[in-house]
Formats: structure tokens, sequence, C-alpha cells
């Protein structure tokens, strides 16, 4: 009796302790953190996204996880208004255009000081420019994509006539020229620091934002704080930003709820009721300019053979993939770009889902039953929220028509750059726009230009090529509009992608952030956001 | 000839009673027969559970996503609306797969090496027992986390390395036994009259060192189905859509706030299959070996 | 005593020798040319000569060896392909973060585990005994990557009382000065942010103490059985009560052995373990370490981080190898 009196009181101390050892942690947190150390209420907004950042240097980057951080250092030229793609001043605060269209003037904002005491002046703008033309085609993918044509510089030169002016000399007209300046990519950077920095300039970012690099934790965390000097009154209003990637959806959505961070990106659609009935959080809708595909690899077997793209075309079953993965918040792609894009071809008509045409175009173009590779993306995006599972709805629906697949995936920043280099049979990809202008989807995904850098089909018409150069230099909106209309007739015919969905990206936030406005691009910046 | 005849007809005889003995003990032991229920069941399941499974491996029923167990789906669904009752079924012939052929593997290695070492003795022996040292400096899983580094993720290479990182346990254990039986005279006798090596080790010192063999690898199954699994789910091991454990569980993290079912029966069924390997391998090791105890 | 450690630590050299060949061979036994495999199909042929160069690949493979002995010697080891850093001097973070856990989950395993094992043999055959053996059985035939799962749905998600994941918290990040938390937020006087890092603690600790707590229960039980059927015991069992303490003392110096055996064994499990654990709660430590760089094709790392664990599993096997010949020398003489 007596032994059992000593076990049991033995046991009773052990879990008392170890309750009163829980118990007590939480009641002392929760006072410590109630009066916030009696420090000055700092302004802290904590961003969970999917994916950490490949590189901090605005003009070096593809990846939208990337330039959500370095819009915040960086300021461009112009900027886009808030919600659409119209341009307005930013950097340059006023702007002419010569009648043949190919020369620009730019009036500097004066008085700017880059984060390293730098000043900002023409002369700075014009060494950007000449850094990004003579890097490497793999250094600055998107100066090449955007400003090189057929091998040859749209920009012909960069001249500082005077401290505040800039003028810009084009070989050819190109019609969304001003938009193109405005994308967060051409972001100007302090000379000095990237003259010291060399290619190291991606990890210790130097611009005028309205936030200054910290930190970046790798695969962790960035952050950025209050440029106390920046040139608009009042702005910005936090004092501090941090980046967290946190690759699970739910492990995000979680901590979003617990109050870990404040704003969370890539909600997964059907969380997105979660969010709506939880009083403390508010769901935020991100306007729709967004492409999510399954690309073909058109140089490599199979699919080199366009009878086997278009097999594919018809063996997935894309309207079930976007019920059962976009939650109903997404519309079936047609065509490589949203409708909401002036030139968008609606009577491009879709292939429908039907395995036995697939099988039967298989069996006509001699597919031998070679087993695919399927690249699945290893991170949660906007356009593809799910990506490994839409991954095996994928595999699924080839399977069914008799082609076997392996599903493959690497790690983010290898992922891309493997399938750069075209070593994917079929990959799942996608993009959002950068500027709202179609030249921004046809001819920077699809046209031979830009093999290498974002055409990661290696897709390469001549006839496509043609119409789309011409479309950059036509300055007839209609006419430039019809060229489009052409080019996605012959890019559904060629098939080089299965285009899968357009979605309507969800974010999700505590009720107490105010001021953050969603930019259709997929990342805006946050000066005007704060914590009430 | 007769001669030999015979012989070999006593050494049946010296190897079934024993046997017998050994099941006697066994089956005393309460715990040592629920692991052998738990392990035969689900042997039985790895052979027919694809032929009884409602439903394919691989049937995605995207309007039927995430439902909860009901008495269509027992398990529920999981997020491309396949029938988890019938994938943890797929899944027990995977894993007691991996589980048995990593281990006959390993054994088979580890035993020719550890026979080798430990009847030839000298610069033989100490290479090998090297190697061994060598290889139980890293923590299990960790090495076949290196293996599968090399030869690239997939259920095939996840089973080599689970075999290959067994191997010295197994060949320490009968490297021993081999040191033990040597000694013994039937074993000196046979020697003494010139017979060949060979013969001496496949027919007598083999035989004789299987006992902790056997108790080894039953254990070493439990190990190996928690190895695969733990492969499984770092992306290591099985790949979409096969239906393994270990790889269900990562899936099912994904979403395990919506659907925690998802993530409960396959882990169930790694625990439950371990306990019944565990609990037989403790009642071998009590009925064969009773010195092994520790 | 001398010479038995001097024996320990010559045995040392010919598998620490070996463990370097095998690391070493991580890189060279990928199937095809190790550059290709890391820079791609389509890389150019100067990229791939200059890795070559960088990872020495272009020299016979002895004097490779040599190379990669010598630069270890010296304290290098190797330069991440990821970050561009030496990984000497970027791997002590990770190694501190996994030392915590691993070392709280052992301080968990041994109290809980010994406690359970000792008033199991006390109370053979009773409830505790049979329940307590129930779970130790469950424990040691766990995954604990389910068991860390199970933890975070009841204990963070629905229940709301420990984080999921992390070190710390992202708004409030500890100043890191040795890098285990727990000593680090003492230093500073932050008690607030000491409970935060305890906090975290909780479920990857428990999850990596289950197995080495069911081992150890199950150790101690049957050494203190063993204990108990000595003459000595029976008689002063019959006297009551006190004697409970009495055993307890008695059997917690008995157990030491087992437990320190065990703890030898089970640390290199736990290194091991971590590695798991680690990927479940996004613990910092080496285990994600090295799991990271699988994913980037990272092989400096991953070979260096393999090196440094088994290292330092070695390293603590000999120790308690000769903490083990001490202890027992001194129970034979008292």
């Amino acid at each position: 009796m007596k032994n059992k009196f000593w076990s049991l009181g033995f046991l009773l101390v052990l879990v008392i302790s170890v309750l009163a050892a829980c118990g007590s942690d939480s009641s002392s947190t929760e006072t410590k953190s109630g009066d916030g150390e009696s420090k000055e209420k700092e302004q802290v907004l904590v961003f969970g996204r999917g994916a950490d950042s490949v590189s901090l240097d605005a003009a070096a980057v593809t990846d939208g996880e990337s330039i959500k951080v370095t819009q915040n250092i960086f300021e461009t030229l112009l900027n886009f208004s808030e919600g659409d793609t119209t341009v307005q001043p930013g950097l340059a605060k006023e702007w002419t255009v010569s009648e043949d269209g190919l020369t620009y003037t730019f009036t500097l904002e004066e008085g700017i000081k880059f984060h390293d005491d730098t000043d900002f002046n023409a002369e700075a703008v014009v060494k950007n420019f000449e850094r990004w033309s003579a890097g490497a085609e793999d250094e600055f993918y998107y100066y090449n994509s955007m400003f090189k044509a057929e091998g040859k510089n749209i920009i012909a030169k960069v001249e500082a006539p005077d401290e505040k002016t800039v003028v810009f000399t084009l070989a050819r007209p190109q019609a969304p020229f001003l938009k193109n300046i405005a994308m967060a990519l051409f972001g100007i950077a302090s000379p000095t620091a990237f003259e010291a920095a060399g290619d190291k300039f991606g990890d210790n970012p130097v611009g005028t934002g309205p936030f200054k690099f910290v930190e970046w934790k790798r695969n962790n965390s960035i952050t950025l704080e209050k440029n106390e000097n920046y040139w608009k009154e009042g702005l910005p209003k936090l004092d501090k930003v941090i980046f967290r990637s946190i690759p699970d959806n739910s492990a995000r959505l979680n901590d979003l709820v617990s109050g870990a961070i404040d704003l969370a990106d890539g909600i997964n659609p059907s969380d997105g009721l979660q969010i709506e009935n939880n009083a403390d959080l508010q769901l935020i809708e991100r306007p729709s300019m967004n492409i999510g595909y399954l690309g073909l690899t058109v140089t490599r077997a199979p699919f080199d053979n366009k009878l086997v793209r278009q097999a594919v075309n018809h063996a997935i079953d894309k309207q079930a993939i976007v019920d059962a993965f976009y939650d109903g918040r997404a519309d079936v792609a047609i065509n490589p770009m949203p409708s909401s894009i002036s030139g968008y071809n609606d009577e491009v008509k879709d292939y429908d889902y039907n395995p036995e045409k697939a099988k039967e175009l298989l069996a006509a173009a001699g597919y031998d039953g070679k087993e695919i590779e399927l690249w699945a993306m290893p991170v949660p995006r906007p356009y593809m929220p799910d990506g490994a599972k839409v991954a095996e709805v994928i595999q699924k629906n080839l399977a069914d028509v008799g082609m076997k697949s392996k599903i493959v995936t690497y790690e983010w920043a290898t992922y891309l750059e493997k399938a750069q280099n075209g070593e994917a049979d079929a990959f799942m990809l996608g993009w959002t726009g950068d500027n709202g202008d179609p030249d921004n989807f046809l001819y920077t995904l699809l046209d031979r230009d830009t093999i290498g850098s974002n055409n990661y089909s290696f897709y390469d018409n001549p006839e496509v090529h043609k119409l789309l150069i011409d479309a950059q230099s036509e300055v007839d909106e209609a006419k430039r509009i019809d060229l489009y209309k052409q080019a996605q007739v012959i890019i559904k015919d060629d098939a080089p992608w299965v285009p899968l969905a357009h979605s309507t990206p969800l974010l999700g936030a505590s009720k107490s952030v105010t001021g953050y406005a969603p930019h259709p691009t997929g990342s805006e910046s946050l000066e005007n956001v704060s914590m009430q | 000839m007769s001669e030999l005849a015979s012989k070999q007809i006593v050494a049946q005889e010296k190897v079934a009673g024993p046997w017998k003995e050994a099941w006697r003990s066994f089956r005393k032991s309460k715990a040592a027969l629920f692991g052998l229920a738990i392990v035969t069941f689900f042997i039985i399941i790895a052979f027919i559970g694809p032929l009884v499974a409602p439903f394919g491996m691989n049937d995605q029923v995207l309007s039927n996503r995430l439902q909860p167990p009901s008495a269509e789906h027992w398990f529920g669904t999981d997020d491309l609306g396949r029938d988890i009752f019938s994938r943890v079924l797929y899944g027990a012939r995977i894993s007691l797969t991996v589980g048995f052929s990593a281990v006959l593997l390993s054994a088979v290695m580890g035993s020719f090496l550890g026979i080798i070492a430990g009847y030839y003795g000298r610069w033989i022996d100490t290479i090998i027992s090297r190697i061994f040292d060598i290889m139980l400096a890293f923590p299990s899983i960790l090495l076949a986390i290196a293996v599968v580094s090399i030869l690239g993720p997939s259920l095939q290479n996840a089973l080599i390395a689970i075999a290959i990182i067994n191997v010295p346990t197994f060949g320490r254990l009968i490297r021993s036994r081999v040191l033990m039986i040597k000694q013994e005279e039937y074993i000196v006798a046979a020697r003494a009259i010139g017979m060949k090596n060979s013969r001496i080790l496949w027919n007598h010192i083999l035989p004789n060192s299987m006992t902790p063999v056997i108790v080894q690898g039953t254990l070493a199954i439990a190990t190996a189905i928690i190895e695969a699994a733990a492969l499984g789910f770092l992306g290591l091991g099985a790949v979409a859509p096969q239906a393994e454990w270990g790889k269900m569980l990562a899936d099912a993290r994904v979403y395990f706030i919506n659907a925690p079912w998802a993530m409960v029966f396959p882990g169930i069924s790694i625990m439950l299959t371990v306990i019944g390997f565990n609990l037989m391998g403790d009642g071998l090791r009590d009925a064969l070996d009773p010195k092994m105890k520790n | 005593m001398l010479h038995y450690i001097g024996k320990r630590l010559l045995h040392l050299i010919p598998v620490l020798l070996g463990m370097t060949f095998v690391v070493f061979l991580i890189i060279r036994a990928i199937p095809g040319d190790p550059a290709q495999v890391i820079l791609g199909q389509q890389a150019t042929e100067q990229a791939m000569a200059a890795l070559r160069a960088k990872l020495g690949l272009d020299n016979p493979w002895y004097v490779q060896y040599f190379e990669y002995l010598k630069g270890l010697l010296t304290g290098d080891l190797g330069e991440s392909l990821r970050t561009a850093q030496a990984i000497s001097s970027e791997v002590w973070p990770y190694l501190a973060a996994t030392f915590e856990l691993a070392i709280f989950a052992m301080i968990l395993a041994v109290i809980i585990g010994m406690n359970a094992g000792i008033i199991s043999a006390w109370f053979q055959n009773s409830w505790f005994d049979y329940v307590a053996m129930i779970i130790a059985l469950i424990g040691v035939s766990m995954p604990i990557f389910w068991l860390g799962l199970l933890e975070q749905w009841v204990f963070s998600i629905n229940l709301g009382w420990l984080p999921t994941s992390g070190r710390e918290e992202v708004r409030d990040p500890i100043n890191a000065i040795t890098n285990f938390y727990l000593i680090d937020t003492l230093i500073q006087g932050r008690f607030d942010q000491f409970v935060v890092a305890i906090k975290h603690l909780i479920l990857p600790g428990i999850a990596l103490a289950t197995i080495p707590t069911a081992i150890i229960a199950r150790m101690t039980r049957s050494s203190m059985l063993e204990v108990m059927r000595s003459d000595y015991v029976r008689t002063a069992r019959a006297k009551g009560q006190k004697m409970f303490i009495v055993i307890y003392k008695h059997a917690l110096k008995n157990a030491l052995i087992p437990v320190l055996t065990v703890i030898g064994l089970q640390l290199g499990m736990l290194l091991g373990g971590a590695i798991l654990t680690e990927t479940i709660f996004s613990w910092p430590g080496i285990g994600r370490y090295i799991y990271e760089a699988i994913g980037y094709r990272d092989y400096p790392v991953i070979q260096s981080g393999i090196l440094i664990v088994a290292f330092i599993f070695v390293m603590i096997n000999l120790i308690v190898d000769i903490l083990y010949t001490v202890i027992d020398s001194r129970i034979k003489y008292n």
C-alpha cells in the first residue's frame, strides 16, 4: 500500500511540475508581449511568402519572390498606377517622346540619395543602363528580353546631357517602351555599390527606395528597415518589413492565424473561406494578370512532334484541375495571355478534353511510349497554388492516354535554371505580367529571342517571330492588336504549351494591416502600408 | 556415401530439434504471438490488398477531394480524391517488400563478409572489420541519405541505401558467431581431416550461424520499414503516385489542418507493422537465442 | 586507464581516415561527370572547367584525396556552392541549434525514461508497469516524423499552446552570441525570450526524445529487475517503504552504466533523427542544413555536413566509452 502511495506521489509531482512549467510559460509571455517591453511601438510587417528570393539585384532576377523584395529597395524612372498598368511618374517626374517614337527624354526628381549616400542623378541612370546592356545574356535576362531583339540593342544609347535629364535613343520604335521602363526589374541601383560589389551585388542591394536592406537569412527571412531619408514626405509608414519564406501553404496559413505573420500570399484557394470567416483576418484578392501552364520543350523528343503536343493538350482535363485546385477563382486558359490584356484573341478555340482524340494523335505521331519527365514546381506560385498536386493529376491524365511520366522536382532556383537550359521534357510554370502589354506575354514567353531566358519551351517559329517583332515597333494600336491575334492562332496550333489557368491570387492579412494595395504585376511597394 | 548420408540426417535432426523447442517457447509468449499475428495480418494484406481494395491506387476523382471517412471511403479521401483505405492497402505491399528485400540483401552481404572475416581471420578480418567500423561511425539514416543523394531519389535506391547501412550489423554478428563455432570440436576435426574450406563454411558454419541472423533480421525489418518511410517522407524515396506510407504522410502534411485523417491512417499502419516485427523479433530472440538478451 | 584511452585513440585513426574517405567518395561516386551533374546538361565547358578546378576534380584521385585531407587538417571544409561561403564559417549556428535540441531531448529522455524504468521494475507486473512498457514499445516503434505531425496538430493547431516551427519569434529575433538560445537569452537577461525559446524546444524535443526515452526505460527496468532479485534487496524490501528511496539511489547508480551506453548509442540516432525532426519543425539545425543542400545539389555541404555529424558521433562514443570504464572501475572498487 505504502509503496503505491509513494509511486503515485512521485508521478503526481512529475506531472504537476511539467504542467506548471507549461502553464507559467504561457501566462508570462502574454504579459510580456502585451506591454511590448516598454519600447516605442515599432511598426513591423511580417510578410509570409512561398519561397525565398533568388537574388536581390533587381535587374538580375526573373522570379516574383525576388522582385517582391527589390521593389521596396529600388525605384524605377516610372511607376504603374495602383491597381493597373498605366504609367505614372517615378524617379522621373516628366517625360517627352519624339514624334518618330525614337527619342525619350526624362526629367528626374532632384535631391534624392541612394541608401549609401551616393547622389541619384542622370549619370547614375546612365551607368545602370550601361551595366545591364554590357552584362552577359545570362546575367540580365530581363534587359535582354525587353531591350534586345534579334541580337540587336533596341536602346541605341542613353545619355545624360545634364544632372537631371536622361535621353534614350532607340534603334527602332518600341510601342511598350514606357511600360517596360516602369517594370520593377529596371530599378535604379547605386553605381558606387554595384561597382564595388561586382557579382555579389545581389547579396547587398543599395537603391533609393522606401526601405533599406538589412539582413538576408537564406531560406528563412529578409529584413528591410525604413529609409529615414526617403524623398517622399511622410513615407514609408512602416519601420521594418520582414519577408519570411514559408514554403508550406498550410504552415503559412497557420502562422497567419496565430499572428506570427501579418500578411501572407499564396493562400490556397480552398482556404479562402477560412480566412473570410475569421474575425481577425481579411482576405485580399490580387487583380488577375497571369497564366499557369504546362510547357512542352519542343526540342526534346517526344515533344519535338507537334502532334504529340496537341495530343497532350487534348489529354489534360483543365476544367477539373481548375475546379479542384483553384476553387472557382480562376479561368481555364486558352491562350498564353489572359483576356484582360489588349490583343487577346477570343476566336481561338481550345483543344477539348478528349482522351480518345489524344490517343489517336499519339498513334498518328508514332509516339513510341517513351517515359517522359514531368517537372513539378517545388513552391506554390500565384498562378499555380499547388504544383506537385496538379502534376499528379496531369501524370494520371497522361497515363490514361498511354504516356508514362515520372514526376521530378528540384529546389526552385535550380528548377528554373535547368528548365531554362532545356533539360525538362514537360514542366509546369507560369507567368505574371510585368506591364500589362501583350508583348510581355507573347514575345517574352514564346519568341525565339527569349530562348534561354523566359522562353522555357524553346518554341521557335519564324512566322510568330516576325509578327511579334513587327508588333513591337507598330505604333498603330489596331494594327498591333491584329498582329498579336494572328500570333495566338499559330501558337495555338503549334501547341508549345498546355495553357492551364488564369488565377485570381489570394492573400490573407491581419485586420490591422491597412494601405496594402496588391498590384496585378504580383509585387508592389509597401510604402503606404501601416499597422493599425 | 552412405556414411555421409546418415551424417546429414543426423545433422537435420539436430536442426529440427531446436526449432521445435524454439516454437514451444515462442508460443508461450503472448507478446510474441501478438507480434506474429500483426505481421501475418500485414503480410496477407500485402498479398491480397490490391485485390480487395475497393478503389485503384491512383483512381483520382477530383470532385471528391478531402472527404472525411465514410461508409464508401473508410479512411476518407486525399487531396486528389483518391481512396486512402485502398492506398494504405497498396502501401503494405510496398513497405513489406522494401523491408524484406533490404534486410535480405543486407543479411546476405553481411553474412558473406562476416563469415569470410571470421573464418579466414588475419588481414582479411582486419580490413572487413575496419570497413564495418567506419560504416557504423555514421548515423544510419544519414548514411542512407548520402547514398540516395548519390543515386538519386527512388524507391529502389532507397531500398539499396537501407540494405547498405544494415550490412555491418549483420557482418559483425556473423563474424563473432563464426569465431565461436570455429573453436568447436567438430569443425576442428573437419579441418584436421582436410575438408575443404568452402564445404566447412557451407555445410557447417553457415547453418549454425543462422539463428542470430533470423532474430536480427526480424528486428531489422522493423527499422528498415521506418527508414524507408522516413526517406519517402523526406522526398528521397518513393515518388508519385506510389502509395508508399511515408510519401503519403508527406503529402498529407500539406493539408493536415483540413484533413487530419489523411495523416492518421498511414502513420498507424507504419507503427503497427513496426510493433509487429519488434514483438516478433523479441519473441524469437528469447526463444532461439536466450544468450542474446542484454 | 591511460593505456586504455591511448589504445582507443589509436584505434580511432583508421576509422577517422576511413570516414573522410567515404565522404570524399560521395562526390566522386555520382554517376557521370560531377561538374555536369552539378551544373546541368547545358552548362558551358568553361563553367564546368572552372568548377572542376575549384573542386580539384582534374587531379588523379589519390592527389585529390590528399588535398582534401590536407584541407580538413587546416580546418578547410570547403565552400558552399549555393552561398559561396566557407562551410567552416557558416556551419556553427546550425550545429549549435542541433546540439541544443539534442541535449534538450536527451535530458528529457533520461529523466522520463529512467524514472519510468525504475518505477516499472519496483512495481513489476502492476498496471503502471504494463502501461509504461506498452508505451515504451510504441515509443520504439514510432515513426518520429509522424509523431511530430501529430504533435503539431494537437498542440499547435487545435490547442494553440506551442509554436509549430522555428526557434524564435520572427518579430522578436533572438540576438545570437553562442547560438545556444537558452544561454543567449539568459546572458542578455531576456527571460521573455528564454521562455519563447523553451516553448519552441518542447515539441521537437519530445519528438526527438521518444525513441531514447523508450529504450532507456526498458534498459533501466531490466537492470533494475536484476538488482532487485539480489538477496540484499529482497530482505531490505521486506522492511517497508523507505527502501523505495534507498533503491532509487542505489538503482540510479547502477543504472548509470546502461544509460551511459544508451546515451552513446542514441546520440548518434538522435543526430540522425534530427534530420526528420528538423524538417518537420523547420528547426535550423545541421540536419536541415544537409537536407537543403541535397535539394541544391550543394555537394560540398552534403560532404562536410555528414562528416561533421559522423565525427561528433564517433567522439561522443569515445567519450562515453571512456566514462564507462571510469565509472565501471569505480563501482568495482567500491
